[in-house]
């Protein structure tokens, strides 16, 4: 990727020192608020500390995007007990990331493209199919995903499954009967939108966003009427202030996004239209505030020499309200962004005692990085603080709130760059971590990939030739591609770390059992002790896993945990797409650093559930 | 182009059989074993003249009904896949087909044949405009609006969008995506049609793209090859075009390789009736 010729800390840049930082802290400034000792362990916000009721509703679990759970049936004492009680195939090759939810008695599975519905009867010996619901998306939508045909799962509300297919359909489904109730086309695979995330229902709405920011696709989240399916209104991540639905009461925290018609004035001449910053990752939900927080995508499709300025709000967190849409402050994450590093990770609301006072915050374990304690009220960062190791920036400056560039790892076409950590996928992609109130700590599935910028390679795209950047990921400091990190958010510092040898894009479950649940991209179900990090049970199921796992309380009074496997997904792409690991390149030079992943796995989608 | 080439592929029905040409032997592995297959199997665009669509009116398709003959096969058969990422593996690598038409000569996710023809990145503008300008060094670039192509993968813009960029120009300069619309016919078109529309002064377009759409114009376009060829280190805009088959198929590829030297008349021919601005000496602007 290029960077324009930007004179903004050009000079301090330099003299920053290029040290490699995986020591938590090093390029952190501490604000007036952190500079009394913090103490007390973090906090799930009473509005998501309701008692368990065994269900899972969706995918993140909860408004906070906490994935932890209350059941204890299965722990420390007896998780080596845990076996097999069923499975069920999906018949699919693709990457698997949904989780299913449990609603009542009936388990829903959605798979990747062609987004089959399952619900399946959880009275029946072995989980018989209720229903099936097929939604027949069109077969166009898949030249078009850019990593894989994924959906990354379904949410209940109201006696309804509501879900997205990969040709940008949201539809919602009758969970008892499995019939259609409205179905509305919000994007056009013909101009290379999809769309892969969860959505979100927050009182009468649904909240939903769409993929492809490589294709220059504009990016928004969208709300529709739970009952309806009528568009609520829709938020442009790129453009004019209406577009976006900024208004009088938007209110950043930093100058840097203060000012009106940033969204149009951060981009060359009409560069915001196909500016990407899409929806595509975690959406969370505070009912005292009634905001809702989600990041956007990377911008595209200029790389970024041609797209001189902060391109906002692409790579950016946003706070709106969850009635209107309306924006209430914004934070970017990463202006002009150079390494495709999305803002689309889960925000975890928590709070936190913080020198002292107990904050509101929200808390992202960033793609960059960065694990970002904010105020969840006012988007200040609070800290950011590295939970992996990093050298492409050198920290946030908590003052400007600007994230540091290191300028000799900025990347350009015909240059060649050298150790870039972390790589494009980030520190970590769009897994969700998970958070447990009896030990305060976040659970942090991640990658530690590095990568080169190596010369150039011819390449074709519709007929047309260029030069792309020959881009290899391999393993960061220490050999290893995958890290389990568990992250105190009020030390600010890991409590341990699990080192992986495949990048963990599983995401993870916490439980009351003092139990963390992750699984491996080589086809590892896995528990460990949640205090320590000390491996207590594992499986090994028939394809790597990239769904995070989910528990829930059968019919039955036990408590089951359930994982999905089947590997895919951009870091499983060299499995699924067979591609050829001497293609160095292919996945956008992922595949480097996965070539021998195809000996570790195969392909297909498989759900097994767990119980003792 | 249907009742010609249907006349065509009928001649070619006392042709040789594509299986004696190309023995099971030689076939890479995983390739099905089928009998019958007389044919020649191409990857391509349904939907992206001048190169090829789904009514075989593209050049490509015109060169692969050559190929066919010589190869000894009754026809052509076609594997339409939108040109975008994952097309090599969704089609080539997935064996629905055997040739792609034209890929860059140094394209590393395939094996190449020689080159068959070499063009390069071209101003177009209108012709009442007056434009003469043939170098990215022009200064007069500065003071016009420019139009080039996007691609957005690979982190990598179309050659003229980095040269155009690294020279200082970039809020005068206006991307059209590669992928435009693909519901609308050949949707790389756009940024030819915007020169004719007037929305930019001046395009910086792939030389077949240019010169077909330029010929298609009802307004009267100018094509004209820019200097220089190449900005250091390595940012080419001009770039040979080979056919590629899968990596181990040498003995198709060797096939490729002489009909395109013996052919190379009927090949030039055929570019020539489509506008293609070539950059090798033949049929050169």
């Amino acid at each position: 990727m290029h960077c324009d010729k930007r004179t903004f800390l050009t000079a301090l840049l330099l003299t920053i020192p290029l040290l490699a930082c995986d020591m938590p802290g090093m390029h952190e400034q501490k604000s007036e608020d952190l500079s009394a000792p913090a103490t007390g362990k973090a906090q799930i916000p009473a509005f998501a500390a309701t008692a368990e009721d065994g269900q899972w509703l969706t995918p993140q679990k909860d408004y906070a995007n906490t994935r932890y759970s209350g059941l204890q049936q299965i722990n420390l004492s007896n998780v080596d007990q845990l076996k097999v009680m069923t499975t069920f195939s999906t018949g699919l090759v693709n990457g698997h990331e949904a989780p299913p939810l449990v609603v009542g008695d009936t388990m829903y599975l959605v798979t990747p493209f062609p987004n089959i519905l399952y619900a399946l009867n959880l009275r029946e010996p072995g989980g018989a199919t209720k229903w099936v619901y097929r939604p027949d998306p069109d077969p166009a939508a898949q030249g078009v995903a850019c990593c894989d045909v994924v959906n990354r799962g379904v949410t209940y509300a109201n006696g309804k499954i509501v879900m997205n297919t990969l040709d940008n359909h949201t539809i919602a489904v009758d969970a008892a009967t499995g019939e259609e109730l409205w179905n509305t086309k919000l994007g056009d695979v013909n101009k290379g939108e999809t769309m892969t995330m969860a959505p979100l229902v927050v009182k009468d709405k649904v909240l939903v966003g769409n993929s492809g920011g490589e294709l220059g696709v504009r990016g928004w989240l969208t709300a529709l009427d739970l009952n309806t399916g009528k568009v609520a209104w829709r938020a442009y991540s790129t453009g004019p202030d209406a577009d976006c639905l900024i208004g009088p009461n938007f209110k950043p925290f930093y100058p840097m996004d203060q000012g009106k018609e940033l969204g149009v004035k951060s981009w060359p001449p009409d560069g915001w239209k196909t500016g990407g910053g899409t929806v595509w990752g975690w959406i969370s939900y505070d009912p005292e505030t009634n905001l809702v927080f989600y990041g956007t995508g990377n911008p595209g499709p200029w790389n970024p020499e041609q797209r001189p300025g902060d391109n906002k709000w692409t790579v950016t967190l946003f706070a709106r309200d969850a009635d209107t849409g309306e924006a209430r402050w914004a934070y970017q994450l990463g202006p002009h962004d150079l390494y495709d590093y999305d803002g689309i990770n889960e925000s975890i609301l928590l709070d936190l005692n913080i020198g002292g006072r107990m904050r509101k915050t929200l808390v992202r374990p960033e793609r960059n990085g960065y694990v970002y304690v904010m105020d969840r009220l006012t988007g200040e960062v609070l800290s950011a603080t590295p939970f992996a190791h990093i050298n492409s920036t050198a920290g946030v400056d908590l003052k400007t709130g600007r994230l540091r560039e290191v300028k000799t790892k900025e990347p350009k076409v015909g240059k060649v760059v050298r150790d870039i950590c972390p790589a494009a996928p980030g520190a970590k992609d769009w897994q969700p971590s998970a958070f447990s109130p009896r030990t305060g700590l976040v659970y942090i599935t991640h990658q530690n990939l590095c990568m080169d910028f190596e010369g150039v390679e011819a390449n074709y795209i519709a007929g047309t030739p260029f030069v792309g950047a020959n881009v290899k990921m391999y393993a960061g400091p220490g050999g290893h591609r995958g890290e389990v990190t568990a992250w105190d958010p009020v030390a600010r510092r890991p409590r341990w770390k699990i080192r992986e040898k495949f990048p963990v894009w599983s995401g993870a479950l916490a439980t009351a059992g003092d139990l963390v649940f992750y699984g491996t991209m080589d086809g590892w179900a896995k528990a460990i002790d949640a205090r320590t990090g000390n491996e207590r049970w594992k499986f090994k199921v028939g394809s790597g896993i990239i769904a995070p796992p989910m528990t829930y309380r059968g019919p039955d009074g036990k408590q089951y945990v359930a994982f999905v496997a089947g590997v895919g997904g951009w870091a499983g792409a060299v499995v699924t797409g067979d591609l050829d690991p001497r293609d160095a390149t292919a996945a956008l030079g992922f595949a480097n650093a996965m070539a021998d992943l195809k000996h570790a796995t195969t392909r297909g989608g498989m759900l097994y559930v767990f119980s003792l | 182009m249907s009742s010609r080439s249907r006349l065509a592929s009928c001649a070619l029905l006392v042709a040789g059989c594509w299986l004696l040409v190309l023995p099971v032997s030689a076939r890479p592995p995983g390739q099905r074993a089928t009998s019958n297959q007389q044919v020649l199997r191409v990857c391509s665009d349904p939907n992206n003249l001048p190169f090829s669509n789904e009514r075989e009116e593209g050049f490509e398709n015109r060169i692969a009904q050559l190929l066919a003959r010589d190869l000894g096969a009754t026809k052509v058969t076609y594997y339409w896949f939108a040109q975008r990422r994952g097309f090599v593996r969704n089609t080539l690598n997935a064996n629905k087909c055997d040739v792609i038409m034209g890929v860059p000569s140094s394209f590393e996710m395939a094996l190449t044949t020689r080159p068959y023809y070499r063009s390069g990145y071209v101003f177009v503008t209108r012709r009442d405009r007056k434009i003469d300008i043939d170098s990215l060094d022009d200064p007069r670039l500065r003071k016009l609006k420019i139009g080039v192509q996007m691609i957005g993968d690979d982190y990598a813009s179309s050659p003229p969008a980095h040269a155009l960029a690294s020279r200082g120009m970039t809020s005068n300069v206006v991307g059209y995506s590669v992928y435009g619309d693909y519901s609308k016919p050949n949707p790389p078109r756009n940024v030819v049609d915007a020169v004719a529309k007037k929305e930019v002064d001046l395009s910086a377009v792939w030389g077949p793209t240019a010169g077909y759409f330029a010929k298609q114009s009802s307004v009267p376009l100018v094509v004209k090859p820019f200097t220089p060829e190449i900005d250091l280190p390595f940012l080419p805009f001009v770039f040979d075009i080979s056919m590629a088959v899968r990596r181990g198929d040498t003995a198709l590829r060797d096939k490729l390789d002489r009909i395109i030297e013996k052919r190379e008349k009927e090949i030039a021919a055929i570019l020539r009736a489509y506008g293609v601005p070539r950059m090798d000496g033949e049929d050169g602007l």
